[in-house]
């Protein structure tokens, strides 16, 4: 990464402009978007690439020998070079447009898992995994005699590298699938570290990168990433597109996930023979215009600059960590040193929903419940959570806003 | 009950709602049970656990429950531990489908004469209805009696 370029603030009121949703109004009062790690919003530069599309240069890919299919083929085939870019993965062909980060991962679990994998091997996940990172490894371990490990969370909220390193000891490990950046406690894992602890045991690993790749700069060569994923509509894309990175060697050695057209390149009633990689994994019809859209947002956010980003999202998280934690009985879920701007906390007064409901009174929106880790709130011993996620738009404003709305729904439930 | 940053809460939180949900009644365990019921709303993390005791005849002569969840789930749960007392499980069912559409429209128009009393006792609940992901939170307590009345062991109203 590089660090050495001076910290330009981002303009915050022309970012905003860009996003016409954030100009409605709640209630009469300003939309306060807290849930950008749920979903993002998106800029005009997406939803217009994405009309331009349907409008101008739309038809199906890999199919037509028309002038049409063959723009919207190179359109959707240059979005794989610009997430290709964005990740600085070393080869175009490395790239998998899936429908989403679940998606990806589910792929891995049936290809890589069932087809790769042996038996009496494990997967070692964490307890920091979203579901999306849960369930189709409990899926695998059920079917293909798998064994699951999970490794511990420190009380801080950080990835207990001594439990790591205990998990992969006995070298059955095939494959360590681990957050980039966990959706509850806004722990930056180190990948890097990760990576090479899993490859010194004779396993690969796989990143999920739903949230990280929103916030930081992601260079799957130099974590050595074997397999990352992501998701357009968290970067600020439309939903129904993710990302499944995965070395060309991987790739080759698997099986494919569905089979249908686009995937073969020689079909008989007998058999067929799969496609090349990345098509042997993109069967029937892919996410055409999500794809232009996702390219949209790639530029996007490259423009700003992903440095950019992180510095700016960095002094949100500096600020909220600043008031949040002086709430009175308001308790934050994790203290982890490296952070992103996701802060799941409960209050002593009142439920997670009930605080929900104050806050979008005052036309704040935040995510209320177990954000699809109800292991982890169970770890951590809470019922449910509320949880703040910051975008780039946030204004150091709207945290402030949150701290008094926070404040004011615990004297209202006392 | 306006406050300049959430506006009137009177329509949701009415002090009713924020009394049993604070200090919920019927809020134990029955230890001499005949009829007893789990309610979970796994994405919210509401959780209760409901206690009916029956006459020979069917009757509802005393309920409890206990559990966590947020207080609008609190306090209906609360409030219709009050309300099932004394009645049969028809009437405590039929109650229950009229304040599901209480919870989600905020009226009944078929509330006949011989419950007005009981529904005036759940319509602090009604404010609910503008709340559309809150409905569940309100009507949970009702599914588990649902449940219960029909032996089955779980409820969820998500």
């Amino acid at each position: 990464m590089d660090t050495h370029v001076a910290a330009v603030p981002l303009d915050l009121a022309a970012i905003r402009a860009d996003f016409p949703i954030l100009s409605e109004r709640i209630r009469g009062k300003p939309f306060t978007f807290l849930d950008s790690g749920a979903s993002a919003q998106k800029p005009r530069q997406v939803i217009g690439a994405m009309v331009r599309m349907m409008e101008t240069a739309y038809a199906n890919v890999h199919r037509g020998a028309y002038r049409m299919s063959e723009q919207a083929t190179e359109a959707y085939e240059a979005a794989r070079g610009a997430v290709a870019r964005f990740l600085n993965a070393g080869d175009e062909r490395e790239i998998v447009f899936t429908k989403s980060s679940t998606e990806a991962i589910n792929l891995v679990a049936h290809s890589y898992g069932r087809g790769v994998m042996k038996p009496g091997q494990a997967v070692v996940i964490s307890e920091m995994e979203h579901h999306a990172n849960l369930v189709p490894w409990q899926m695998l371990r059920d079917a293909h005699g798998i064994e699951l490990r999970v490794c511990r969370v420190t009380d801080a909220g950080e990835l207990d590298l001594d439990d790591l390193a205990a998990k992969l000891r006995d070298g059955r490990v095939g494959l360590v699938a681990i957050t980039h950046m966990s959706n509850v406690l806004g722990t930056v894992t180190p990948a890097e570290r990760i990576a090479s602890m899993a490859h010194e045991a004779g396993a690969k690993v796989l990143f999920d990168g739903s949230q990280a790749a929103v916030h930081r700069h992601v260079d799957v060569q130099a974590l050595d990433a074997d397999f990352y994923c992501f998701t357009g509509h968290k970067l600020y894309g439309p939903t129904g597109i993710g990302v499944l990175y995965a070395k060309a060697e991987l790739l080759n050695a698997m099986p494919p996930f569905l089979g249908g057209g686009d995937m073969i390149s020689e079909v008989t009633f007998e058999r067929s023979v799969w496609a090349p990689i990345p098509a042997k994994f993109e069967a029937g019809t892919p996410p055409i215009v999500e794809a232009i859209g996702l390219h949209a947002a790639i530029d996007y956010v490259t423009a700003i600059g992903m440095n950019a980003i992180e510095v700016h999202e960095r002094a949100l998280v500096d600020r909220a960590m600043a008031k949040l934690p002086r709430i009175e009985g308001l308790t934050l879920l994790g203290r982890a040193q490296d952070r992103g701007g996701v802060f799941a906390f409960a209050l002593d007064t009142a439920h997670a929903h009930d605080v929900a409901t104050l806050l979008d009174r005052a036309g704040i929106a935040v995510r209320s419940g177990r954000h699809c880790a109800e292991p982890l709130h169970a770890r951590f011993n809470v019922e449910s959570t509320c949880r703040a996620s910051f975008g780039l738009y946030t204004t150091p404003e709207e945290v402030d806003l949150l701290a008094e709305a926070l404040t004011q729904a615990r004297e209202f439930f006392r | 009950m306006s406050n300049d940053l959430f506006g009137d809460l009177r329509d949701l939180y009415q002090d009713v709602i924020l009394d049993h949900g604070r200090k919920p009644r019927n809020f134990r365990r029955l230890d001499d049970a005949t009829l007893t019921a789990r309610g979970d709303n796994p994405m919210c993390g509401d959780r209760m656990e409901l206690f009916l005791k029956t006459a020979p005849d069917g009757a509802i002569q005393d309920a409890a429950f206990q559990g966590r969840g947020c207080a609008i789930a609190m306090a209906s749960a609360s409030l219709m531990t009050e309300t099932v007392k004394g009645k049969t499980p028809a009437q405590a069912k039929e109650m229950g489908e009229k304040f599901r559409a209480l919870a989600m429209t905020g009226t009944c128009p078929d509330c006949g004469a011989e419950i007005a009393d009981d529904m005036e006792r759940l319509a602090p609940l009604s404010g609910v209805h503008e709340f559309p992901s809150r409905v569940k939170c309100a009507t949970l307590a009702w599914h588990t009696l649902n449940a219960a009345l029909d032996g089955a062991k779980e409820a969820s109203s998500e």
